[in-house]
Order: structure tokens, then sequence, then C-alpha cells
């Protein structure tokens, strides 16, 4: 079975300086699978991302990436066993152009190649054309797709999408979805934080419901119709 | 003989020299504690003691081991370098998601400590250190006498601050120092050694200051308080040029170094304060610096 298991978390806590944050979460994702955390602000479902990849304060527990024990390892150690993530934030840099930006990651998977610059800008014509404006002039969905676009040069195959349609238009959030799909379609794993449940719920295979730092439930895409209204009440919808 | 507002023209341009001189000093000295400030977050006040270790490197390597000037140009930014290194691992690391205050305190501290130990060995009196033979003497002009020595310390320190300049805003190792400047966390989940990073960057800075230290041998007396008379100036500057530009750093040590110079020429009696009037007013219309933006 772990074989087929891209990311196993059990019991992981993190904290914040002194404040405790995740109290123990417990998911797993499966290779080729879209699994979205579902949740109120503040929850903690960006917290997990973050832990995932040791940019919390102490963390405590377990995250197997591809079987790999990644709770003791630094930070820049966790993206080479093939982790791509991209920030709520975006974290676009200003000093960089949009093209050096796109190149900044480094590889971290030796026997995958990622996606070439020519198939990232055929999938995305907007940041050919702007390759050399500085990142941060670009307009809000270009950032978001050159968020996602640098880490898919690398060669990561976990990708980590934390709020990738907020804040933008709804031509531009159809654009991410058929993404998604097609990213999925080439057998990319994929955790995402959503807050917009009408764009996660095509996309993801399932769901995990996060509140006050745990993994409270799981809901399967087929269950998603008849779990509707306790999910409303779950997230306050 | 030709005159400029009164004064002579040779004596402006020999002035002039001088200032270009002093601002080429100015120039590697702030690049460094720029680089060093954007990354770490550290105002490296130990740069000036740094500097002068640099000099009396160049100055030991020829007393005690006969080591030529242009081997000590190579070996006494190395070596310096690699201390800065030490003092990056063992001390600075500890205080980063701490307060700026607290890295300048220990900077300040490891200057004391340094300038403190040549005093106890060399006491304050200046050691002479000639200029190699292939560049003593000067040359003439026609329009003015150009001692050789100094026409290259402004050239190799053109050089290496473009150098620098070229290395960070074109490289893709530079890509990783302004990536890391402004985001370092980003910056290591994608999996940059970030740690290793800090360190080699605290070490290339103070090798630079370490090198405007082994140019700076021949020209200035060599004392352990040498780095203290600059580095004041040098603070202004980076104040003056705003932190987080290299350009602006470069542009604003030659410059200041130029016009500190021509007021020698017009009033002498303010050379010594001009940069600090500059300041003022920076700080007043643009806090941020000429080349600095706001956070």
């Amino acid at each position: 079975m772990s074989a087929d298991i891209a990311l196993a978390v059990e019991g992981l806590q993190a904290w914040y300086g002194e404040s405790h944050v995740l109290h123990g979460v417990d998911f797993h994702v499966r290779r080729g699978e879209v699994v979205t955390l579902l949740g109120r602000n503040g929850a903690g479902r960006t917290t997990v991302l973050r832990a995932i990849l040791g940019l919390t304060g102490q963390r405590k527990g377990s995250v197997r990436i591809g079987g790999v024990e990644a709770i003791r390892r630094p930070t820049y150690r966790i993206a080479h066993l093939g982790v791509g993530y991209c920030p709520e934030e975006r974290a676009i840099f200003s000093s960089l152009s949009a093209e050096e930006n796109l190149l900044l990651p480094p590889r971290v998977s030796r026997s995958d190649a990622g996606m070439s610059i020519e198939a990232i800008y055929a999938m995305f014509p907007n940041l050919a054309e702007r390759r050399h404006s500085p990142g941060t002039r670009l307009s809000g969905g270009e950032q978001q797709m050159l968020a996602v676009a640098r880490i898919l040069r690398t060669g990561a195959r976990l990708l980590l999408l934390d709020e990738i349609s907020e804040g933008l238009a709804p031509i531009i959030v159809q654009a991410l979805a058929r993404m998604i799909i097609a990213l999925k379609e080439q057998g990319y794993t994929i955790v995402m934080v959503e807050q917009n449940f009408r764009f996660a719920a095509p996309l993801a295979d399932r769901f995990y419901v996060v509140e006050h730092g745990r993994v409270v439930t799981e809901i399967g895409a087929s269950e998603l119709e008849e779990k509707t209204p306790m999910l409303n009440e779950l997230l306050g919808v | 003989m030709i005159l400029v507002f009164g004064i002579p023209l040779q004596v402006l341009l020999t002035q002039l020299l001088l200032g270009l001189v002093n601002g080429a000093f100015y120039a590697m000295l702030s690049l460094g504690l720029a680089i060093i400030f954007g990354l770490l977050n550290v105002i490296n006040f130990a740069h000036g003691a740094l500097f002068m270790m640099g000099a009396f490197a160049a100055w030991m390597g020829l007393e005690y081991l006969g080591i030529s000037y242009w081997a000590m140009l190579v070996i006494a930014p190395l070596l310096i370098g690699l201390f800065g290194i030490l003092i990056e691992r063992t001390l600075l690391r500890w205080l980063y998601r701490l307060d700026h205050l607290y890295g300048l305190l220990l900077t300040f501290g490891i200057t004391l400590i340094l300038e403190g130990l040549f005093r106890a060995y060399y006491g304050v009196s200046g050691q002479p250190y000639a200029a190699p033979a292939l560049l003593s003497g000067a040359t003439n002009l026609g329009f003015m006498v150009l001692p050789n020595y100094r026409a290259w310390v402004v050239v190799a320190s053109l050089v290496v601050c473009f150098a620098t300049w070229y290395l960070i805003e074109r490289t893709r190792m530079g890509s990783y120092l302004r990536a890391g400047t402004e985001r370092p966390d980003m910056v290591e989940a994608f999996g940059v050694n970030m740690p290793r990073m800090v360190m080699l960057t605290y070490g290339f800075g103070v090798a630079l200051a370490a090198l405007a230290g082994v140019l700076a041998a021949p020209v200035m007396q060599i004392t352990p308080l040498m780095g203290s008379n600059l580095i004041i100036t040098v603070f202004a500057v980076v104040v003056i040029g705003g932190m987080g530009s290299i350009m602006g750093a470069i542009l604003t040590g030659l410059l200041l170094g130029i016009i500190e110079g021509l007021t020698r020429v017009f009033y002498p009696e303010l050379s010594a304060t001009m940069v600090f009037i500059i300041m003022a007013v920076v700080l007043l219309l643009r806090p941020a610096g000429l080349f600095g933006r706001e956070k």
C-alpha cells in the first residue's frame, strides 16, 4: 500500500513560537489524487501545508513523502523529495523578472525533468509575453499562473497549492480549473487548500475538513451531494 | 594656467582623483554592507575592522613572510572571508530572528575586540606599506600628474564593484540572492540551501571589505583604527544610497567621494562634514535613500 501513497501525514503537530496551531493532523494522499483541505479561516489549513515543508516553528508527528520521513529534514531538503509549493500570497519576487521567477526554483527530481519552459509558455501564453517584466508588475491572474508554473518546471510531482483561486476573475478561475484537470491527467498529485468550494468541488477526489488544527472528517467526491448540508454547517457558509 | 572658479585646474583634478579614490573605498564597503544587510538583516558594524584586517594582512604578509602585494590581493580576502564565515557560523546565525539591534551590538563588540587586539600588538601609530614597484611613480598627463597607484585603486575597485553587480543582477546565483533578500523562507521551500547561502554571502561581503583593505594599504596609514574612521562615513553613504540597491550603493559611494574631494577644494573646513549634511538632507526628503525602496 505504501508505494501507492504520495503523502502520509500522521499526528502532525506544529507551533508558531509559543502558540500551538496544529494538534495532530492525520490524512493521506494517493499518487495521482487531487485532495482538498476545507475549513474556516484560521482552522489551520495553510499551516498544514507550511508544516509539511517545515516552514512553521517546532513540529512533531510524521510526514512521509513518497515513503521518506521528512519531519526532521531541513526545509531545503524537503523540496528535493519532489514537492512544489505555491503559497497563498503567491510570493512572486519583485526584484526578479517574470522569467527569472519562473527559473528560480531548482530542479528537485533527478528522474523527472519536469515541464520544459516551452511547454509552460504554451500552457500560459501570457507569461511568455511578459517574461521580461518585473514579477510583481504582472496582473493578479498572471502572478498566480507564474506561482504555479514555476513549480511545474522543477520535476516536483507533489504540488501543494494554497488558495490559488482567491481574488481572481471568474475567467481566470476557470482557466486554473482546466489547468488542475490537465495536471491530474499528467499524473501529478495535488493537495489544494481552498476557500472557494465551487472551484474545488468538481476537481477533487477527496476532501478533508480541518477544524481547530485537526482533520475532523473525510468526504469522498461521490458522497459530496449527500454531505453538503453537513459541510455547510462545518464551514459556516 | 587654466583656472576653474579661481582654482587651478590641476589642483581641482588632483582633489577630484583623491575624492574618487575615497569614493572607490566607500563603494566597495557600502556594497558589502548592503548585500549583508539584504540577506542577513545584520548591520555589520565589524565591516571597518575587517577592512583594517585586510590592510594589516597585506602588511604582515610582506613584513613577516615576504608575500607580495599581488599575492596578498588574493590571499587576504580569502583568509579574512573565511574568518567572516567563522563569525557567521559561531555568532551571527543565532541572531537572525531577532531585532537588527542585536546584530549591530554583536558586530560592534567584535569590532572593539579586533581593534583592541591589533592595538595591543601594534599600537596606534601607522605602519608604512609601499605601493608595488609596478605601480609606483606617476604619469604626467599634461594637464595633471596622475599617481599610478591611485589610478589602479580606482580602476580595480570599479571592476570589482561592477563584477559584483553583474553577479547579483544578471546570474542565476544572483537571482537566489535577490529572491532570498525578499522571501528567504520561500527560496528555501524551493529547495535552495539558504543557511549555506547566508554563510557564503557574509563571507563574500567580508572578503570585499578585506580586498578594499589591501587596496588601501599603500595609500592610507595602516593603523588598528583606520576602519573605524572610514566606516562612519560609509554608514552615512549607505543611508544616503538606501538599502537594497546594489547599483545605488556603488554610485552613491563614488559620488560622495567626489563631492567630498570637491568640498576640500572650495571650502576645506566643511569637507569632513559634507557627507553628513547630505545625509540629513536626504533623510528629510527621501527617508528610504536615493535608490532605496520603502518597505
